[in-house]
């Protein structure tokens, strides 16, 4: 597929001058094109989003309305008078969370953007191992089967959160969903972390080995280098998930004790070997699930930048830093881990270090925070739709930065952790945040997918009513947090102390409906588009990246002239130019001959 | 229209801020007791403060950095702007600025913070007034007092189930066990959360100055009846919770020596 010349470059219509055109299958099913697999995680990813979100709305509607008959899902329950019993319940929060991380936000942001704009931005003519990206998407297909089939198996799917603690998620008498829907469970885990290990080995590879001539490492957009810092970031900790993984499967399947205490007796069953660690469990995924926290922000914050960039029409404040900061998060995030277990019995001296860590961590996102808004400064701001979503993004990160400090404080946390305080920091920085990122991010590169544009229009009445939705929906949580209300109960109003909260949740779940229901308004808008919106030409933004330089949609190869860059991507407003925008390719203008 | 969206955006700190204004007033009827539990414990003041430290903090940051969004949205608006961008690619001064001043606060968050940590976690009371085991399994709580002479695995322990009594003032010393799955021992109150982890028998220390019958809260996932594994603490004066672990302890002898006699019978 690539060969590279003594250069190290090979102009694309040359590369694949000899090939024929594909047929159906081999271009749009098995395709080895980074543009196709890029959309088949698209397209997937947005059906799984649906998904989550209406399990989402499940746990809703019994939060705000419990034990009552609820509409739709409520069929499946006819032999209970509709009523949602608990335990499925506690299934629906266990695959929404599954569901939303490992099949929506990891895989779009890097599946679907990573695989659609490394190469483009780059000024590459594709992935440097294209069999192995093709792979990365089709090894997510046993991940969604799995996890998929597990809903039908005796039992119901897992139901023991997404964070599996042992010993709930490894003897099978435990709970309901610790039988075969569990072990479906850690099997799906483990083909999404097989996935996202070729893609990320693919994304170094190419970032680092097949950059345009002119394009430096410190010439990347924002988006690539957070994709790089990223891939980086799973390479390291997906093998410590992978091997926990495999030791609960053992633990439940061969009888070994990786996590089992000596004896231990569930539900009159004891267990087959004893001697392990449950806290065990919790470090080793945590070392995985911290750092995934970064995967699943990092590049949305790089996709951010380059919107807003784009559309204040100036350069990004602060690049360096900016690339800094992405570093500095994707470090400490390897030491900040302990900061979910504070209260876990983990050795309280460990608390103080992770919590330090923990503090420090948040410096790099405030860096960010300030170096975005020092980019609107003095801009001339166009309010695009993406660019709505790029604001927002900056607007509800604040918001889920700083309620990361409270929960940081591990006196704090003692009182709030398991609250729903959690739940609304972690809604903000993965709903409010990655969610609006992506959706600006769809709205500004669909022209490059397809050719067309979104609906303007439109698109800002799915900002504005998701904007408002959205923040009905998770703000109030941090109210509930504070009265001290937990999650993952399937009725809270049990307690005296959580009695009168359930007007607030209500209110929520109204959001919340609200808030599904707009979305229909976006895929109406994405799926119309794609066959009636408006021709987009090349550059439809007046962007400067090498993605803007190609046709739209690219053609296989990418480039019809090979790309070389003469400087970075944020030369918006340069005094050289009359046009605002200054894009990498075009070169320099000519130096006045000296007479 | 940048009028308008800057408007929506200003929505943001106005009603976040209204909500938990609203909210942390106790007077006000629409969101009445929407804030911190009573506290009834010797310590929680601790954290309540912290926290409340930490939001005025925060909530600076967060109105400070909300407004500069909404100044910048307005002010640089394309259609308002009629100056040409600013074309600059940073500051280094400004970046020092930025970088030192959130790091010395958070560094000085960290270590304000530790004392009261040490205090919760670490420094375990000498000589508690009272010791109390509490085992969890699902969905229930397992209690067992010493009894009279004081020391656990002998003849004379108490036992009970999901509700806890404690005298007022006194440090209670929690032996903090689980049978089975994960659980967490969470007393709202009193500001108290600990997982009980299978394997580990982790102290929990608390005092409680006020009387009064409180929620004991589950607060890990625990199986498919969570929501349900409810306890209650009652915290009486020391006279009464004699009395009561006096009753207990009779019972308890009563309902054995039964079951004794049925035995025999047999």
């Amino acid at each position: 597929m690539m060969s590279t010349t003594a250069e190290g470059y090979l102009t694309p219509d040359h590369a694949h001058s000899g090939h024929s055109e594909p047929g159906f299958i081999s271009k749009y099913v098995f395709s080895l094109d980074h543009k196709i697999i890029g959309l088949q995680f698209l397209f997937s990813t947005l059906i799984w989003f649906l998904i989550g979100g209406l399990l989402a709305l499940a746990i809703r509607w019994q939060l705000a309305w419990p034990w009552t008959e609820m509409p739709i899902f409520g069929n499946a329950f006819a032999a209970q008078g509709g009523q949602m019993p608990p335990e499925f319940y506690t299934m629906l929060f266990t695959m929404h969370a599954t569901v939303m991380i490992f099949f929506v936000i990891i895989p779009i942001l890097a599946g679907a953007f990573g695989n659609f704009l490394i190469p483009l931005m780059i000024g590459a003519d594709d992935m440097a191992f294209p069999t192995l990206n093709m792979l990365s998407y089709w090894f997510m297909w046993p991940a969604f089967l799995c996890i998929g089939s597990s809903f039908f198996v005796e039992g119901g799917a897992a139901a023991a959160g997404w964070t599996s603690y042992p010993t709930l998620s490894v003897q099978e008498a435990a709970a309901p969903g610790s039988g075969t829907g569990q072990t479906l469970w850690l099997l799906g885990v483990t083909f999404v972390g097989i996935s996202s290990m070729m893609g990320s080995i693919n994304y170094m590879t190419t970032i680092i080995a097949m950059r345009a001539p002119g394009m430096s490492m410190f010439r990347l957009p924002l988006t690539i280098w957070s994709m790089f810092i990223t891939a980086v970031l799973q390479a390291f900790a997906l093998p410590v998930l992978t091997a926990a993984g495999f030791m609960q499967i053992l633990d439940r399947s061969v009888g070994t004790g990786f996590f089992i205490p000596e004896g231990n007796i569930v539900n009159n069953s004891v267990a087959a070997a004893g001697g392990g660690q449950p806290l065990l469990w919790q470090h080793l995924f945590w070392f995985y699930s911290h750092p995934a926290v970064y995967i699943m922000i990092l590049p949305a914050m790089g996709m951010v930048s380059d919107m807003i960039s784009c559309f204040a029409r100036k350069p990004i404040f602060g690049y360096k830093p900016m690339v800094y900061s992405i570093s500095g998060i994707a470090g400490l995030g390897f030491i900040v881990w302990g900061h979910h277990m504070f209260v876990s019995g983990m050795n309280p001296y460990l608390g103080m270090t992770f919590m330090t860590a923990t503090m420090m961590i948040a410096l790099p996102s405030a860096i960010k925070v300030f170096n975005w808004l020092g980019t609107l400064w003095g801009g001339k701001i166009i309010y695009s739709t993406s660019m709505l979503f790029a604001l927002s993004f900056v607007s509800m990160f604040i918001i889920g930065g700083l309620s990361g400090i409270f929960m940081a404080a591990t006196p704090v946390d003692i009182f709030i952790h398991d609250t729903y305080f959690i739940v609304a920091h972690f809604h903000y920085v993965l709903f409010s945040g990655t969610a609006m990122a992506v959706f600006g991010a769809i709205y500004y590169w669909f022209p490059k997918m397809f050719g067309r544009m979104m609906n303007e229009f439109w698109g800002k009445i799915h900002f504005f009513l998701t904007f408002i939705f959205l923040n009905g929906t998770f703000f109030p949580m941090h109210i509930l947090g504070i009265v001290g209300f937990p999650r993952r109960l399937a009725d809270p109003y049990h307690y005296e102390t959580f009695q009168h909260l359930v007007g607030m949740n209500q209110f929520m779940t109204y959001c919340a409906f609200g808030m599904v229901a707009t979305q229909i308004i976006f895929a109406a808008n994405f799926i119309g588009s794609i066959f009636f919106g408006k021709p987009s030409g090349r550059n439809p933004w007046g962007a400067n990246g090498l993605e803007w330089a190609a046709p739209s949609p690219p053609g296989h190869g990418n480039f019809d002239f090979q790309p070389v860059v003469y400087r970075g991507p944020y030369e918006y407003g340069h005094p050289e130019v009359e046009t605002d925008n200054y894009p990498q390719i075009q070169p320099p203008p000519q130096e006045p001959q000296p007479a | 229209m940048g009028r308008f969206w800057a408007f929506l955006f200003l929505l943001v700190p106005i009603l976040g801020v209204g909500l938990f204004l609203v909210a942390a007033d106790e007077s006000s009827r629409p969101l009445l007791n929407h804030w911190f539990p009573v506290d009834i414990s010797e310590y929680g003041y601790v954290i309540d403060d912290l926290f409340m430290a930490i939001l005025w903090m925060t909530g600076i940051v967060f109105v400070a950095t909300e407004i500069c969004l909404v100044w910048f949205m307005m002010r640089y608006d394309r259609s308002r702007n009629s100056q040409p961008v600013k074309f600059t690619h940073g500051s280094h001064t400004l970046e020092v600025v930025w970088t030192i001043l959130p790091a010395a606060t958070l560094l000085f968050i960290a270590i304000y913070q530790m004392n009261a940590w040490a205090n919760t976690k670490i420094r375990r009371p000498d000589e508690p007034g009272l010791t109390v085991e509490v085992v969890a399994r699902q969905f229930e709580w397992r209690l067992r007092y010493p009894g009279k002479d004081g020391e656990f695995d002998t003849p004379d322990d108490i036992y009970h189930v999901n509700d806890l009594h404690v005298p007022v003032d006194e440090d209670i010393l929690v032996r903090l066990k689980s049978q089975d799955v994960l659980h967490s021992f969470f007393l709202p109150n009193l500001r108290v959360k600990q997982d009980a982890v299978p394997g580990m028998d982790i102290p929990v220390w608390f005092k409680a100055k006020k009387n009064g019958a409180y929620d004991l809260v589950c607060a890990e996932l625990c199986g498919w009846g969570h929501y349900k594994m409810r306890g209650r603490l009652t915290v009486q004066s020391r006279a009464d919770f004699d009395q009561w672990l006096d009753e207990l302890d009779r019972e308890g002898q009563r309902r054995e020596s039964e079951a004794l006699a049925s035995s025999e019978l047999e």
